[in-house]
């Protein structure tokens, strides 16, 4: 253990606690594009998967460069399908004044 | 750090960087808390991922590398073609999918971190790598059964194998010893990571093939924060601060999700995951004895004529449940209620928070068939109106409004939270039939005598002769 996983972890439990805080306040209408859009928070590990890319394609690894490859497009699938699908549902959501019918 | 990673940012400016991102992601997911604002919330979050994503391609000098945009290219287009694809119904598979999606790629970011890519092998990141691994495998095969089950393809019955819960903890005994032989170098890395994998899949196997279609909420919330502590612990391996904020983050609100399911189930997180089912068999049995008094004591009026209470109900509440969803019949339910708002109703619906397969989930599909938000309600907000209302419509539910819920003990909804519909003077009950729901409980409703009506059968073909026949009555 260095301090730098000691910060890691200390970063680890506060965004916990403070995510747990805000989410507390989410009303139950809205909890379906709330897990929708955390999910696609999740595909953050996109981040991981574009380093792995990059070094095992730059030392020419092919095979390990494939599974890398693999965890880029299933990661960008998460966020960009994660995110779409959250806004398609919040616009459904409408108030009688918010329709122009 | 590895040789081939130039880092064109210093560390310092990185983790304040990622600490502004975490927060824009924090005041997102805050946004997140109004309707009138959620919109805004979420483009936030998303907005607050784009930027990690550039920041990191230019910390670690990745912009020249073509195959990234070849790869980010592909998953953007499979991404944005289900976003818009996917119907409202079938959300919860989605979710699934997607979820098992990130786990995936936690765990093959695990797997490198393993072997160094990324990581600086030492044994807090080898450690960490490890648990990655194993929980984003765990969340990928189990995120897929789920998503297997939801969408039909699998089985949807609980699959409970005989000593299940000691292959379960065989599993991860097995598990632990993988690791801590890892850690002493007793085993090489490749044979490390092959069983990590397997027992991974094997736990997530075990693990979601004995929750049902009806515990499905609990089990997709869970895996959800599951996704979200993969990512996380990812991130702990490669050192990368922005990865563990938002893991947690994700983790937190998937936890508290699987919370709130449970509470409104009135089932323990433990019984679920345990596979504890056996109380069904035994409920299903002798369902006599579910009766609540309220059936025999009452003396038997004529029934009144359902559109008589229809032109005179000035205070209507809905209760949707999954069966209106499996049946499609949200669009014909709103064309009912703005039929009874024309003759001078209040129409109002009641949302009981299990009242389909996951969370919020009904809200969705009344949105969809552009049912104004500030006419649905919490179950908390409504239930004491129940008994001032003149009318209370049941489409396609059944467990959530069951009066056995509060006297029959014994029985698996003994104690949930349910709606009062019971204590309202007319009921209308469009369900297909007259059969137990998921909890296997008969529900004592359906003998009340007086002010109960009864509408059998599909929803859509029910909904459409009722609508028919209070429109050509004024």
């Amino acid at each position: 253990m260095t301090w730098l996983h000691g910060i890691l972890l200390i970063v680890f439990a506060v965004s916990t606690v403070a995510g747990y805080l805000l989410i507390r306040n989410v009303p139950s209408l809205l909890h379906t594009p709330l897990m929708s859009g955390m999910n696609a928070l999740s595909g953050i590990t996109l981040i991981g998967a574009l380093v792995a890319l990059a070094v095992t394609f730059r030392n020419q690894a092919i095979l390990s460069a494939l599974f890398a490859a693999v965890a880029v497009i299933v990661a960008t699938v998460n966020v960009i399908g994660g995110f779409g699908v959250t806004h398609r549902m919040l616009m459904m959501f409408r108030k009688k004044e918010d329709r122009h019918e | 750090m590895n040789d081939f990673l130039a880092l064109t940012i210093s560390a310092n400016a990185y983790y304040i960087l990622s600490a502004g991102l975490a927060l824009i992601v924090l005041f997102g997911i805050f946004l997140m808390s109004k309707v009138e604002t959620a919109k805004t919330g979420n483009a936030l979050s998303g907005f607050a991922v784009l930027l990690g994503v550039l920041l990191s391609m230019v910390r670690y000098d990745l912009l020249p590398i073509w195959t990234i945009y070849l790869c980010l290219f592909i998953g953007t287009g499979i991404g944005a073609w289900l976003a818009v694809k996917v119907q409202m119904i079938q959300m919860p598979q989605m979710i699934a999918l997607l979820n098992g999606l990130g786990g995936l790629a936690s765990m093959i970011v695990g797997g490198f971190a393993m072997v160094g890519v990324g990581s600086d092998l030492t044994v807090f990141s080898q450690i960490t790598a490890m648990i990655a691994v194993f929980i984003g495998g765990w969340t990928f095969i189990g995120s897929m059964i789920a998503a297997g089950k939801l969408h039909r393809v699998i089985n949807q019955k609980p699959i409970v194998l005989q000593g299940h819960r000691m292959l379960l903890n065989l599993a991860l005994a097995l598990t632990v010893i993988v690791v801590v032989f890892a850690i002493f170098r007793l085993l090489t890395l490749p044979l490390t990571l092959t069983l990590l994998i397997l027992l991974s899949f094997l736990f997530g196997l075990l693990f979601t093939i004995r929750i049902g279609g009806a515990d499905m909420p609990i089990a997709i919330s869970l895996l959800n924060s599951l996704s979200g502590v993969a990512g996380a612990i990812s991130g702990l391996a490669i050192g990368d601060v922005l990865l563990v904020a938002i893991g947690g983050i994700v983790g937190a609100s998937g936890l508290l999700l699987t919370q709130i399911m449970c509470r409104a189930m009135n089932r323990s997180l433990w019984d679920i995951l345990l596979g504890k089912t056996t109380q069904k068999a035994v409920s299903s049995e002798k369902p006599a004895e579910t009766k609540t008094p309220i059936a025999t004591d009452e003396p038997v009026l004529p029934q009144k004529d359902f559109r008589d209470i229809v032109n005179g109900a000035k205070e209507i509440i809905i209760v949707p449940g999954y069966g209106m969803a499996v049946a499609q019949a949200q669009h014909l339910l709103k064309q009912v209620a703005d039929c009874l708002k024309k003759k001078g109703a209040r129409v109002r619906y009641a949302i009981h928070p299990v009242a389909g397969r996951m969370p919020g989930h009904m809200n969705v599909l009344l949105a969809e068939a552009n049912v104004d938000y500030d006419e649905l309600f919490e179950m908390d907000d409504l239930n004491d109106q129940f008994r001032s209302a003149d009318l209370t419509i049941v489409v396609g539910a059944n467990d959530v409004l069951n009066p056995a819920a509060r006297a029959a003990e014994g029985t698996p909804i003994y104690g949930m939270p349910i709606l009062n519909v019971d204590q309202c003077e007319n009921i209308f009950i469009f369900n297909y039939d007259l059969k137990p729901g998921y909890a296997g409980v008969n529900n004592p409703l359906y003998e009340k005598k007086n002010g109960v009506h009864l509408f059998l059968g599909n929803a859509k073909e029910t909904l459409q002769t009722f609508l028919s026949d209070i429109q050509t009555d004024h």
